[in-house]
């Protein structure tokens, strides 16, 4: 490995850390604003033109407030959660492929941190580890309620693991890859996913907003019934992280969706700029479809939170349990019979 | 010393250290998040041997799955330090037993792989991959695979007849 790589994987890096620190930041402005749309507000007007400075003030006022700490014998774990939470989110991102390749300084340059080839299970395992951010924060707490939010928080996330992971294998039977890359480059033009399958999409779209914790599924921060969650006993910036932690999980999350069944970086006539106007336009006009896909998606994260009541718990399990997973199995039958179906006409003699 | 031998002293270091720790540690839930550690500390052992397949996948059925459901039930159950019940004398000896079942299956295990991973040496397939695993699951190892589904099905159905019976009860 030379040092030109580890500048060039460094830089990468450094500017998708940056992206989703952004995004994340940002993403509580346009929730606000988005709110106040939809129920004809005027939202954060103040600090800066559209009350664009505003997540720079709430960081600020974050950082600023005093730490309060309970009375735990933990204090070790107390801290620890809040910085499990934060990591997973930000780990997610290094399989993502952000665009094509770029061709700079004589060398291509991949728009990606590391193109594992088991991608989408890099993915799925980094997630399921992310439920011990809550579950020891809200232990931690010495708190019944924390302690219940994060029970309900993690057995929530791990029973819509199990239909997010079979919604994928249905894709993946048609993909026949895990890499994250290659299965943006088999969406070439409008061959998206989505057109395909898209059973899986929606289940995977729904076990998204759970494994987020974002509304209707937001049953771990069920203010009347438990205060505020796994993070009641937080203050200043260690609530700053989990609350972080969900935005840029709804980040990622909606850049997953986007690779996976909306075509990636992949948008109609590429190889026609690629001929006329050059690889790096292409991919940078590549990157920018991406980003707009991704912002499509938060913004109906948003647009569900104010407009869907939350679930009951026990509507949240049935729906898990007993619609998500039997509705993801047939669809993995379905898939393989159509699949198949050049084979089993032939052996009935069709 | 080369990085790798560094990364697996470290490693095996912390392996150890975080298994020791599960067992001697008083509080339940510290022993349960040890084992947590050091259930990625082996994952990190299969990286070193290039098997990024089985390191996500221990990750993500091990961390991601069980060791939840432990923390789980450990959270809730509210255990002390004191509630701790003492073994009778046939539990320890079925500990014993199993653990020698376990070595004699591994040792076995090593025995039998070593001509198999030769051939795939000397071939120069990356026998590591998913798609050659998978082959060699579904073709070779059917039957045995198969049992081990049952297995997981049986102990499943048990489960729940268990938990359905309490019910019945009352």
């Amino acid at each position: 490995m030379d040092s030109t790589i580890i500048i060039e994987k460094g830089v990468i890096i450094v500017a998708v850390f940056a992206l989703t620190m952004l995004m994340a930041m940002y993403s509580t402005w346009a929730e606000r604003k988005v709110a106040a749309w939809l129920q004809d507000r005027v939202g954060p007007n103040r600090a800066g033109p559209f009350g664009l400075f505003q997540p720079l003030a709430d960081g600020l006022k974050l950082f600023s407030k005093e730490e309060f700490e309970p009375n735990t014998p933990n204090r070790f774990l107390f801290f620890v959660g809040p910085a499990i939470a934060m990591s997973t989110a930000l780990m997610t991102s290094a399989v993502i492929p952000w665009g094509d390749r770029l061709h700079l300084f004589g060398r291509d340059i991949l728009l990606q941190a590391t193109d594992l080839n088991i991608g989408l299970l890099y993915f799925i395992g980094v997630v399921s580890v992310g439920v011990y951010g809550i579950m020891i924060g809200g232990w931690a707490s010495n708190n019944k309620f924390s302690l219940i939010g994060a029970v309900r928080a993690a057995s929530q996330m791990v029973s819509y693991e199990v239909a997010m992971g079979l919604s994928l294998i249905a894709l993946l039977m048609m993909t026949g890859t895990l890499s994250l890359r290659e299965i943006s480059a088999q969406q070439a033009g409008m061959d998206w996913n989505v057109f395909y399958q898209p059973l899986s999409f929606i289940i995977f779209l729904i076990c998204a907003f759970a494994e987020a914790n974002r509304t209707p599924f937001d049953l771990a921060e069920c203010e009347t019934e438990l205060i505020g969650g796994y993070h009641t006993e937080y203050s200043s910036m260690k609530m700053g992280f989990y609350l972080f932690a969900e935005y840029a999980n709804m980040f990622i999350s909606s850049t997953i969706l986007a690779v996976l069944f909306f075509g990636g970086y992949n948008y109609p006539g590429m190889s026609w700029v690629v001929e006329n106007w050059g690889v790096n336009i292409a991919n940078i006009m590549g990157f920018g479809a991406l980003f707009i896909k991704l912002c499509g998606f938060i913004f109906f994260f948003m647009w569900v939170r104010w407009t869907i009541p939350r679930f009951r718990y026990d509507q949240l399990m049935h729906l898990g349990w007993r619609i998500l997973i039997p509705l993801s199995i047939v669809n993995i039958m379905i898939t393989g019979i159509v699949m198949l179906r050049a084979d089993i006409a032939a052996y009935f003699g069709f | 010393m080369s990085t790798i031998l560094i990364i697996f002293c470290v490693l095996s270091a912390v392996t150890l250290a975080t298994a020791f720790l599960t067992i001697f540690s008083r509080n339940p839930i510290h022993s349960a998040i040890y084992l947590v550690i050091c259930f990625f500390s082996i994952a990190g052992h299969y990286l070193l041997l290039n098997s990024q397949f089985l390191a996500i996948v221990h990750i993500i059925v091990y961390s991601g799955a069980i060791m939840i459901l432990f923390l789980f039930t450990i959270m809730l159950m509210n255990l002390n330090e004191e509630k701790e019940v003492h073994r009778p004398r046939i539990t320890r000896l079925g500990a014993i037993v199993s653990f020698c079942l376990i070595c004699l299956i591994l040792i076995a295990i090593f025995i039998n792989s070593k001509p198999i991973v030769g051939e795939y040496v000397t071939t120069g397939e990356d026998y590591q991959s998913i798609k050659v695993l998978g082959k060699v699951l579904l073709n070779e190892y059917m039957v045995p695979f198969e049992f081990a589904s049952i297995l997981l099905l049986v102990a499943m159905i048990g489960t729940v007849l268990l938990s359905k019976k309490e019910k019945l009860q009352k």
